[in-house]
């Protein structure tokens, strides 16, 4: 079966400068679909995310790539090969597993040899391999130690270094930083990226943490319910997010769901179920013609509150405060507005000082700053 | 006391001497609540176990010493005797030996076919299965293990079930009651389930990552098992291991009952000093003591290895 559709496969798809491609992938587990028909291409050398919420199928996706599943349909293909039938321990790809996975009863420096003695390379090898990983996590003084004697973080550098020493074409992190304290994580994030930079090999990391995605990623997929829902870079990502659901889980956003009441002179005119009317600008993406259901996304940082009722301003709509929280640079506005809709406008906190529950207030945002969507995902 | 007299506590306005007497009464109760918990389970032990010990420790310093005789001088006669040769073979060194002999016999025998069997249950049977799966393993516990040995004669014995099978395939039958065989057989099919469950607890604990994680490193399923399953559930299969030779070592049943005359060991040859002819208490303490020994050497390094073991993980 495997070699039927390796050989079936005409070259020209298996572009070799892709190291993970995925073609229409789907995971049944007992009668419920984990993932339903992906199509990834990660290539060599990026710091790929895939970003989900829980159960978005995330976890599946990368274990499929490791093989510790087979996919219920497609194909999975490491630098051009199809991996359908081949087991993990003959895929050139290493996991750094969520829990660490560490062998309790081997040492850290056994730990780390595990691989390379598996391979059964030369003694004189694996001392200086181990050696070097080792000293490219910064643990050359724990080589001895056991990995219960080890802290959190200490342990998620001897899973870094046990997966890297074995040279994989691709490194496969399972939310490498997941269990460890606000601060450690951001001194790993640093670490990871420094890393991959160093060693120029392909990282695959799966992450519900957003802020994770978007600062060590060179590229992200936002996956929802089994599905890709979007692939970019972190900016593209968030400034233009292609459904709601990415403009959503992707930093914050105020969604006003609705249609398309005419596109004219270059803005659409959408009216919301609560009856505002909006204008934004159409997209390549969203360009929907009249009565077409669409979302709006506004960002709360492109947002402005003013007290005083502005003149002509487009996207302007009175409403009143309900609640504030102060973040240090920022302050978080919430205001409900007239039509009913709550709205969370974010601004620099030293502007707005005198901005109070009591008088009623404006907020506008200009037809550039919104972001019109389509509601349903566009099919494939 | 009358410091402690029972006064509401004033929140925050502890005089010293309520401390002092705080502190008396917590200490007073830390003393009792072992007292009043391990008490009646203490006695018994101490009283049952702990003073016959001592007495059979007395015995067996007085050589040669029979009941309803004066007893003689304090020595180690009775522990001398034990290397004694007659027609020049020392047989109670024998004894002890065919007595460890079995107990490893029968201990191996439980390990190799006890693990299969729980690492079934434990990692492949699906989980709703597993506890009725123990539950028939251990059943035939339910039954006393003396009707089991005379289960085992009736299935060994010439004319048995055993010999039975074998005719009907043809098969010339064998003669394996009253034997060593017989014996090991007997031991090892008594103590099976003990091994089964304790080799199940370690095995059901084992990280199945762990194992993903081997695979991940280029290990294949059997390099996994022997880098992975069979390290991580070490403790579990030296504590079987250890349980089965300590409870083996002093089996009387099994032996007496399955293992005819050529299977002296230390358990009969203790019954026989205190109730067979030769009445010999002395001998048979010494041999008890030797016995005793051996056993908690065993049980010590259960305990020293299973510590050490749970330091590192």
């Amino acid at each position: 079966m495997a070699q039927t559709i390796a050989k079936n496969l005409p070259t020209v798809e298996t572009d070799t400068k892709y190291d993970v491609e995925l073609h229409n992938v789907f995971k049944v587990y007992n009668g419920e679909t984990a993932v339903r028909g992906i199509d990834l291409g990660i290539r060599q050398g990026e710091f790929f995310s895939i970003l989900g919420p829980s159960g978005c199928g995330k976890t599946t996706t990368l274990r499929l790539i490791a093989g510790f599943e087979e996919p219920s349909a497609g194909e999975v293909l490491v630098r051009g090969k199809s991996m359908v039938g081949v087991p993990p321990y003959r895929r050139p790809v290493n996991t750094v597993f969520q829990s660490y996975a560490l062998f309790g009863h081997l040492t850290v420096w056994d730990n780390i040899a595990f691989g390379l003695r598996i391979k059964q390379k030369s003694k004189s090898d694996i001392q200086r391999l181990v050696g070097e990983a080792l000293h490219l996590v910064k643990m050359d003084s724990f080589a001895r130690r056991y990995p219960a004697q080890l802290s959190g973080g200490q342990q998620q550098r001897i899973a870094l270094a046990r997966a890297l020493v074995n040279q994989p074409t691709v490194v496969l992190l399972d939310e490498p930083l997941g269990a460890l304290d606000l601060k450690l994580r951001k001194e790993m994030q640093v670490e990871l990226s420094t890393l991959h930079k160093e060693l120029g090999v392909t990282f695959v990391m799966v992450t519900h943490d957003q802020e994770e995605a978007l600062s060590l990623s060179d590229r992200i997929a936002v996956m929802n319910e089994g599905r890709v829902e979007q692939i970019g870079t972190p900016s593209e990502i968030y400034d233009f997010p292609k459904t709601p659901f990415v403009a959503d889980f992707i930093g914050e956003t105020n969604l006003f769901e609705g249609y398309v009441e005419s596109v004219d002179a270059g803005l659409m005119k959408v009216t919301t179920q609560q009856g505002l009317s909006i204008l934004v600008k159409p997209t390549a993406a969203c360009n929907g013609s009249t009565s077409d259901p669409v979302v709006v996304s506004v960002r709360p940082e492109k947002i402005q509150v003013t007290l005083d009722a502005p003149g002509s301003r487009i996207n302007c709509f009175e409403g009143r405060l309900i609640h504030t929280m102060f973040l240090g640079t920022h302050v978080h506005y919430v205001v409900q507005l007239l039509s009913g809709d709550r709205v969370t406008v974010m601004q620099p906190s030293h502007v707005n000082g005198s901005v109070s529950a009591e008088a009623p207030l404006y907020i506008h945002w200009a037809a550039t700053d919104g972001l019109p969507l389509f509601t349903q995902p566009p099919s494939h | 006391m009358a410091t402690s007299a029972p006064l509401p506590p004033v929140p925050g306005a502890h005089s010293s001497t309520d401390t002092v007497a705080a502190k008396l009464k917590r200490k007073l109760v830390s003393l009792i609540q072992p007292t009043v918990l391990l008490g009646p389970a203490g006695i018994w032990l101490f009283l049952l176990l702990v003073v016959p010990t001592l007495m059979i420790l007395e015995l067996s310093l007085i050589p040669g010493f029979r009941p309803g005789e004066p007893a003689g001088a304090y020595g180690l006669g009775n522990y001398t005797k034990i290397f004694e040769l007659i027609d020049g073979q020392p047989i109670y060194l024998w004894v002890i030996a065919r007595s460890v002999l079995f107990s490893v016999g029968s201990m191996l025998i439980c390990l190799f076919l006890g693990f299969p069997v729980a690492y079934w249950i434990a990692i492949m049977a699906p989980k709703r299965w597993q506890n009725l799966l123990l539950v028939s393993f251990v059943l035939p516990l339910w039954t006393s293990s003396l009707l089991r040995s005379y289960a085992w004669i009736t299935i060994l014995r010439p004319t048995g079930v055993l010999n039975s099978l074998l005719g009907v395939f043809n098969l010339p039958p064998v003669d394996i009651l009253n034997t060593q065989t017989a014996v090991m057989i007997g031991l090892a099919y008594n103590y099976l389930p003990y091994m089964v469950l304790i080799l199940y607890s370690s095995l059901e604990k084992l990280d199945q990552r762990l194992l993903e994680a081997a695979s991940d490193l280029g290990a294949t399923p059997q390099q996994g098992f022997w880098k992975v399953t069979v390290p991580q559930t070490l403790p579990g299969i030296a504590a079987g291991c250890l349980l089965v030779f300590i409870t083996n070592l002093g089996d009387f049943v099994v032996p007496e009952l399955l293992g005819g005359a050529s299977s002296m060991t230390m358990a009969r040859l203790v019954y026989n000093q205190f109730l067979g002819a030769t009445r010999n208490w002395g001998f048979g303490s010494g041999l008890s003591m030797v016995l005793i020994l051996g056993v908690s050497i065993a049980i010590a390094l259960l305990l020293k290895y299973g510590d050490q073991k749970a330091e590192d993980f």
